[in-house]
């Protein structure tokens, strides 16, 4: 049987060049100028530029400015992603049990999914507002003086309903899909040995949802990391002053707003080096682990 | 758009550049609202003035978005001819020379008569080089005054505080037991600080302030300060003072709600204060400690400038310099002030302003000039540091941990000082 190949070797390079140089221009080639850029101090204009080496990279690090930040980043990242899986699960699985207008209830969870993060944050603001936020005179009901905008924590709060509420749907609609392809007749089988669902819940559908849930920790992180970034411009308007903010948003405003270019190329290889470590992991690890069937 | 009627606005439009062959000019700006409905009135009058050079304004966003834009498009070539930068953003620009040709060459070499002292004290030098040459020509100036309801002070039987020992013993408790919140502020930074040490003469800066080099370190941590921001933090344990957020908004409505008394907020907000709010209400100077000096000196201008970009043909420059020609007229800029509330920044439009008889209708609108035109002082004429945005960002930080309680007036100025400094070191780095 003959092969099917190509004519000349450098067809399929040819073929591959739009695709390849759209990747070049728009992903390598910023990644490297951002490296690059990261190794000088230079003014805003152009004019001037010095090679400083790695001081932009140490001064992040000895700025306690900078590690708080990173240290909120940290809990802010832990608590939208364990947030908003958790609440999704609990939605998928007891919205695949409902039987009598089950699409109706479905649609419900889902179309938060088409609003935008900025529209997101927008609508979270509003809910939170100190004059006349619902969540504001909910919180007075219960004594206690909510004033997002001023309280650190108050703020942070606001950041991490908007940010899970805006996730919630998209991880409803993975994990509903991953319960509705749990066979049926493993589930009938566990009917049979065990009485409790909820028991039947965790030895049974939680394992077999192991795959959908690894893909969704994946992406939930870099969605608490990087999408949340018009949620939290929503939310402290452009001036952070007190108020929380993450690692992607002050890179936003030293680089944007600060004219501080070197800084905050520096902020963003690493970022790129956290993006990098967590698709390594991705890969490496958890692939093998799981057995995606 | 039809192919058809694209191509007949393109062929109307080479024929009315072939008839009457305009130069064209840009102009960059952050007004947005109604600042820029009277922004686009100011170009479409100067187009209408004459028929040699024609402006186009261009809304950019907010002001540091404007900045931002400004500063990627010269480094690719593409910059406008007229760029508005803020009051925070000026450092940058004045620093790197090269990038805007002053506005005093500009006009001069054109052939306009310029006199620096034709505009007025407070507005004269802030866009000025050490040497007083004016670099950026000031146009929406204002400055922080301190604005009031009168039916609040009625009420309370007070009148408004010149010092702020006497808001402090007088008119704030009284304010409060006649059930209003006394005063909330807008902008810390601006007010609070910068102005802070305009009014009572405190060198803000060394390095004459910052003019006369980019290594300048910042000098705020000086007990004057650290005192008010500690008697501010009591006023508003006490009740005494509001502080409702870092946001120009947070702060300014509560008192055009009629929950707050008093609000410190610029001269330029009168415009918008005249159509918001439904009590009568007046403004009067900033208020000083008599205990750091008894004789208090003027304040500088906020706001922002017009710049002229460098790297354009000589015909293009002469279009700038008439616009900024006919924009600094008596009647252009008694308009301006008018219908937004900033000041004048010329003598001679203030004389028409008065002249008008604008200040014996709202009193309220002549106090930022009245407060520009005090007597000036050593350390009045302005500031100049760079990366001033992120040191605005760490002051505007640690004033609301003060306010919160999470760290002490004492260790937040110490930060304020240690972070300004590293970000000054690190701006005059960049000079080299």
């Amino acid at each position: 049987m003959k092969r099917a190949g190509f004519a000349s070797p450098w067809m399929p390079f040819l073929l591959l060049l739009p695709q390849l140089s759209i990747i070049v221009v728009f992903f390598y080639w910023p990644a490297l100028e951002a490296i690059r850029t990261s190794f000088y101090l230079e003014d805003p204009f152009g004019f001037g530029s010095t090679f400083v080496g790695w001081e932009n990279y140490w001064q992040l690090f000895s700025s306690s400015e900078y590690m708080r930040v990173a240290r909120f980043t940290l809990v802010f990242t832990v608590l939208v992603t364990f947030l908003s899986l958790g609440l999704a699960l609990l939605l998928a699985a007891k919205a695949d049990k409902v039987i009598r207008g089950a699409s109706t209830y479905k649609t419900l969870l889902m179309w938060v999914y088409a609003i935008a993060p900025p529209v997101a944050g927008f609508l979270g603001v509003m809910f939170t507002h100190q004059r006349f936020g619902q969540f504001t005179d909910l919180a007075a009901f219960f004594g206690y003086d909510y004033v997002v905008g001023v309280n650190f924590n108050d703020t942070a709060f606001a950041m991490i309903l908007t940010a899970v509420w805006k996730q919630v749907p998209v991880n409803f609609i993975f994990f509903l899909s991953g319960l509705q392809s749990v066979p049926r007749a493993v589930q009938e089988a566990a009917m049979i040995d065990n009485r409790s669902s909820a028991s039947r819940f965790w030895t049974v559908t939680f394992p077999l949802l192991a795959p959908t849930g690894f893909f969704l920790l994946i992406t939930n992180i870099t969605y608490a990391l990087f999408d949340t970034f018009g949620i939290v411009d929503t939310i402290v308007r452009g001036e952070p002053g007190n108020n929380p903010m993450t690692l992607v948003y002050k890179v936003y405003v030293d680089g944007f707003r600060g004219s501080d270019l070197g800084g905050s190329s520096a902020q963003s290889v690493i970022l790129m080096v956290l993006v990098l470590a967590l698709t390594i992991f991705q890969f490496r690890l958890i692939d093998r682990r799981i057995h995606y069937t | 758009m039809t192919a058809r009627t694209f191509a007949l606005g393109a062929a109307l439009s080479f024929v009315a550049g072939a008839a009457f062959a305009e130069t064209e000019i840009t102009w960059w700006h952050a007004m947005s609202g109604q600042l820029g409905e009277t922004v686009n009135q100011i170009a479409a009058d100067f187009n209408a003035s004459q028929d040699e050079y024609s402006i186009v304004p261009v809304f950019k966003g907010t002001y540091e978005e404007t900045l931002t834009a400004g500063i990627a498009a010269f480094r690719a070539g593409e910059q406008p001819n007229i760029m508005q930068v803020f009051d925070a953003g000026a450092a940058t620009v004045i620093a790197a020379q090269g990038a805007t040709v002053p506005v005093q060459d500009l006009l001069s070499d054109n052939g306009y008569d310029f006199d620096i002292n034709d505009y007025i004290a407070g507005v004269r030098y802030f866009y000025a080089d050490a040497d007083g040459k004016m670099i950026g020509m000031p146009f929406n100036s204002s400055t922080p005054i301190l604005y009031y309801n009168q039916d609040a002070l009625d009420a309370a039987g007070v009148t408004a505080p010149v010092t702020w020992e006497e808001f402090q013993t007088v008119t704030a408790p009284a304010l409060k037991d006649a059930g209003y919140t006394p005063l909330s502020q807008s902008h810390m930074p601006w007010i609070f600080t910068e102005n802070f040490f305009s009014r009572h003469n405190l060198q803000f800066a060394t390095n004459n302030n910052g003019y006369d080099g980019a290594d300048a370190q910042i000098l705020i941590n000086q007990p004057e300060i650290r005192d008010h921001f500690t008697a501010f933090k009591g006023w508003v344990d006490t009740g005494l003072a509001g502080y409702y957020g870092t946001g120009w908004g947070d702060n300014a409505t509560p008192f055009e709600n009629g929950e707050v008394a008093m609000w410190l907020g610029s001269s330029g907000s009168f415009g918008g204060l005249v159509q918001k709010v439904d009590f009568p209400f007046s403004a009067t100077l900033l208020p000083y400690w008599e205990g750091v000096t008894t004789q208090p000196t003027q304040t500088f201008i906020g706001g922002a400038a017009l710049f002229a970009m460098s790297g354009k043909s000589a015909e293009e420059n002469a279009a700038t310099a008439a616009f900024f020609s006919f924009l600094t007229s008596e009647d252009v800029q008694y308009q301006w002030h008018q219908s937004t509330g900033y000041v004048p920044i010329t003598n001679a439009a203030y004389d028409t302003a008065k002249a008008d008889g604008h200040y014996d209708r709202f009193p309220a609108a002549e106090v930022g000039i009245q407060q520009l035109s005090l007597e000036a002082g050593e350390w009045t004429r302005g500031y100049r540091m760079g990366f001033y945005v992120q040191i605005r960002d760490v002051m505007n930080r640690e004033y609301g941990r003060i306010m919160t309680g999470e760290t002490s007036v004492e260790d937040a100025f110490a930060n304020i000082e240690t972070e300004a400094n590293a970000l000054l070191a690190r701006f005059a780095q960049t000079q080299n």
